[in-house]
């Protein structure tokens, strides 16, 4: 289960058909649907289809368990990592956890909001950054973590936070950007 | 077994036995909220927190197993001031408006507020978001006053396999509610109000028709009518302070008088009507099956719990064919309201108004369904639960306990033992039982005092089989057939029953689905709170007025007779499809 649970990037979603991405589900749904606990590890993989959590896929994964659509919505609601409105192409996460918290993961995020001009679960007009805060990543000795997409950066400034965005989209550096 | 002492006292218990029950064994009566007997012991409200000598901190009773050599205090200080911040916290974010509220008399939240001694909340801070939900015919929910206990989730989930609800995000936000905050007429809900009867605050209650109803009253121009279940006699009397199990059926025919109805009925007349258009229709498939070799679809369930019909339409639209085309008993009533009665009386049915009083918020769904009507009216307009009419007695001031004993009217009011028996699990099932056997063979039914044990009782699915040996010449291909039929009740049983039939595990030929545990007594419009010694007592008291009659048949009831030869003709005949046997409808299931 866990090999297919580390796919979740969405590399190569943007050419998929809807159709396709639900086939895609319908495999997953197919192969998990009489393990116990499946839940959890197939929205995981969903939400790596898609990219986010449409309607349409929860639906789907709540028939094809045999599940509430009630609990799969509260599964989905309870935890941050899932989302249920489509994300810019590069996903953002923000520790608070209490390590990254008491280290300065407040001020880190303060400073990727004002540099990208969104607030926490938005995305970004050109859909390049979506920004999200997490509770820790098991990387407290490096505190304050953030992750971007699958990679993990740790002891962020916030004054140097347009180096670490300039890495994933140079574009969304330009106007707004300060780099004292 | 492990020994425990609980404030000074030894006691004894069962291995596996709870905390919080080894401390009421031994006389300590510890305050809880979230916890249902025999349904939930989750330890999310911490009302029941005692303190346990070696244990660091205080312990949640319900949740912890009791085990040898504990030494418990039930009532420190410690565990007081525990209890007492616990339900001030609650406090400080229900939005309660306890002098306008619903459950103002029997919240299990302000009593406890009373029994903890609570004169000041300490705590101010931010309350529950509050939404409130009326879009349904049958449930009205509000967020603000819901204490997250999940009683509610856990009957909705477990016990009724339906799952509307379900906590919804997180920590404070947290809502327990249909998926993504939907509204409830937008989700597959069944609307039995099982969370409504066991919600300990005014979360979720019926939506109430009582000012409706009064309206209607108040009307010179109407002929109000009402029609109560079976299941309400053996209940009603809980509101006004008679002990659960206590047979009010003659005070409740005088309270209707006394509120103004014009005519006070019985469903139990068309519940023994659907016993006939039933019966005939069970014999019929069986006829078709065995003798004409067609395709039937067998077994045949009843129709009588609108929650049932509600939960097949959505999670088992294949098996439409196999319920029974009656329509409940509620809506035979209306039906026969709205056409065989006014004209009976030369009236114009538009004024004549159908009020129903249920154990059962479903009832109200039932109603309103498009197909339950003719020339623009509705064949009931309006359904209270038996908390609803309790509550129209009481603003009527009227002294339900000195009334006096009163009598239904006819026609419509007429019925016979089987009838009442509709009110409790297996109670169809024996009804139609007692019916179809002497239909078939000719003779008397062969059960001691006319019982069918077996599916009798809590049991979550019974069964019972019977052996047919001789039978009159109609019905000859019946002859030395065993007929098997089973009893469910409580969604998740109904459903399992299902499962075993597609699984090719059962062959029944009839089978009984309430959709409440217990059957109708034990429905969501009932006086709260119902638990399991409730629900036996109110069965004792329908089964007593069922021994109490002298036609205990449906078949035997003379209105029923007369109903036939005067207007119907003949069972399954054609006023009869057009007035008692409805079609159902497949719906999806998320």
């Amino acid at each position: 289960m866990t090999d297919d649970v580390g796919k979740t990037g969405c590399s190569g979603c943007e050419e998929a058909s809807e159709e396709e991405l639900l086939a895609r589900l319908d495999e997953v749904i197919e192969k998990y649907k009489e393990k116990p606990g499946a839940l959890i590890p197939v929205l995981q993989m969903a939400q790596g289809i898609f990219g986010y959590l449409p309607e349409v896929a929860l639906k789907k994964v709540a028939k094809g368990l045999g599940k509430p659509y009630s609990e799969v919505a509260g599964v989905v609601g309870f935890y941050s990592f899932f989302s249920t409105v489509p994300r810019g192409r590069n996903l953002i996460r923000v520790c608070l956890g209490t390590a990254c918290y008491v280290r300065g993961g407040m001020q880190v995020l303060e400073a990727l909001k004002k540099q990208l001009g969104i607030d926490v679960g938005e995305t970004t007009e050109d859909r390049e950054f979506s920004l999200e805060v997490a509770r820790c990543f098991g990387a407290c000795g490096l505190a304050p973590v953030i992750t971007i997409n699958d990679v993990v950066h740790h002891r962020v400034k916030p004054a140097r936070i347009n180096e670490v965005l300039a890495q994933y989209a140079p574009e969304a550096v330009g106007a707004g950007g300060r780099s004292e | 077994m492990p020994v425990l002492t609980v404030d000074d006292i030894k006691v004894e218990v069962p291995e596996g036995t709870s905390l919080l029950d080894a401390c009421r064994q031994a006389g300590a009566r510890i305050p809880t909220l979230c916890y249902l007997e025999g349904v939930q012991a989750i330890g999310a409200c911490r009302m029941c927190l005692v303190e346990v000598e070696g244990a660091k901190t205080l312990v949640v009773s319900c949740v912890q197993p009791a085990t040898e050599g504990m030494v418990v205090h039930t009532s420190s200080s410690r565990a007081r001031r525990a209890r007492r911040a616990v339900l001030e916290l609650l406090l400080s974010e229900h939005a309660g408006d306890c002098q306008s509220c619903v459950r103002t008399a029997d919240c299990e939240l302000r009593s406890l507020a009373e029994l903890l001694n609570i004169d000041e909340v300490t705590y101010q801070g931010e309350r529950t978001s509050q939404k409130i939900d009326r879009t349904t015919p049958a449930l009205v929910r509000d967020t603000g006053k819901c204490i997250s206990c999940r009683r509610c989730v856990t009957v909705c989930n477990q016990v009724q396999g339906v799952g509307a609800l379900f906590p919804q995000n997180r920590g404070f936000n947290t809502v327990i509610g249909p998926a993504f905050a939907m509204d409830l007429a937008d989700v597959v809900c069944v609307q039995c109000g099982q969370c409504a009867a066991v919600c300990p605050v005014g979360a979720i209650t019926e939506n109430s028709v009582t000012e409706k109803v009064w309206e209607a009253l108040d009307d010179p121009k109407k002929h109000v009518i009402v029609q109560t279940a079976p299941a309400i006699r053996a209940a009603l009397g809980e509101e006004f302070g008679y002990e659960p199990g206590t047979l009010v059926t003659d005070k409740m025919v005088a309270a209707l008088r006394r509120l103004g109805f014009d005519a006070v009925f019985d469903t139990n007349f068309t519940a023994d009507l659907t016993i006939i258009e039933e019966g005939t229709e069970l014999l019929t498939r069986l006829k078709k099956a065995l003798v004409e070799d067609k395709e039937v679809a067998l077994p045949m369930f009843t129709s009588c719990s609108p929650g049932w019909i509600n939960y097949m339409e959505h999670y088992n639209p294949d098996m439409l064919a196999n319920l029974s085309t009656c329509k409940s008993p509620q809506q035979m009533f209306g039906a026969l309201a709205k056409t065989y009665y006014p004209k009976k009386l030369g009236m114009d049915p538009k004024n004549v108004v159908v009020v129903s009083v249920m154990p059962c918020t479903a009832k109200k769904f039932e109603c309103a369904r498009p197909e339950m009507g003719r020339d623009g009216m509705q064949d009931v307009d309006y359904v209270l639960t038996t908390r609803e009419l309790a509550r129209m007695v009481k603003q009527a001031g009227i002294d339900f306990r000195s009334l006096p004993e009163q009598k239904m009217d006819k026609p419509l009011g007429i019925s016979t033992g089987a009838a009442d028996i509709f009110a409790a699990t297996g109670g169809v099932m024996e009804a139609a039982l007692r019916t179809a056997y002497e239909i078939v063979t000719g003779t008397a039914f062969p059960f001691d005092n006319l019982h069918v044990t077996p599916i009798q009782g809590l049991e979550g699915v019974k069964e019972a089989s019977v052996t047919i040996e001789e039978t009159v010449p109609d019905w000859a291909f019946l002859k030395g057939a065993t007929v098997n039929v089973a009893v469910a009740h409580g969604l998740a049983n109904a459903q399992k029953v299902i499962d075993r039939i597609r699984r090719g595990e059962a062959s029944y030929h009839f089978v009984e689905v309430m959709t409440c545990p217990g059957g109708c007594i034990g429905g969501g419009g009932q006086p709260r709170l119902t638990s399991d010694a409730v629900r036996q007592a109110r069965i004792k008291a329908i089964y007593a007025e069922d021994e109490g009659r002298e036609l205990r048949k449906s078949h035997e009831n003379p209105e029923i007779l007369a109903l036939y030869d005067e207007y119907l003709g003949q069972p399954l005949g054609h006023l009869s499809h057009e007035l008692l046997h409805t079609k159902y409808t497949e719906k999806d299931r998320v």
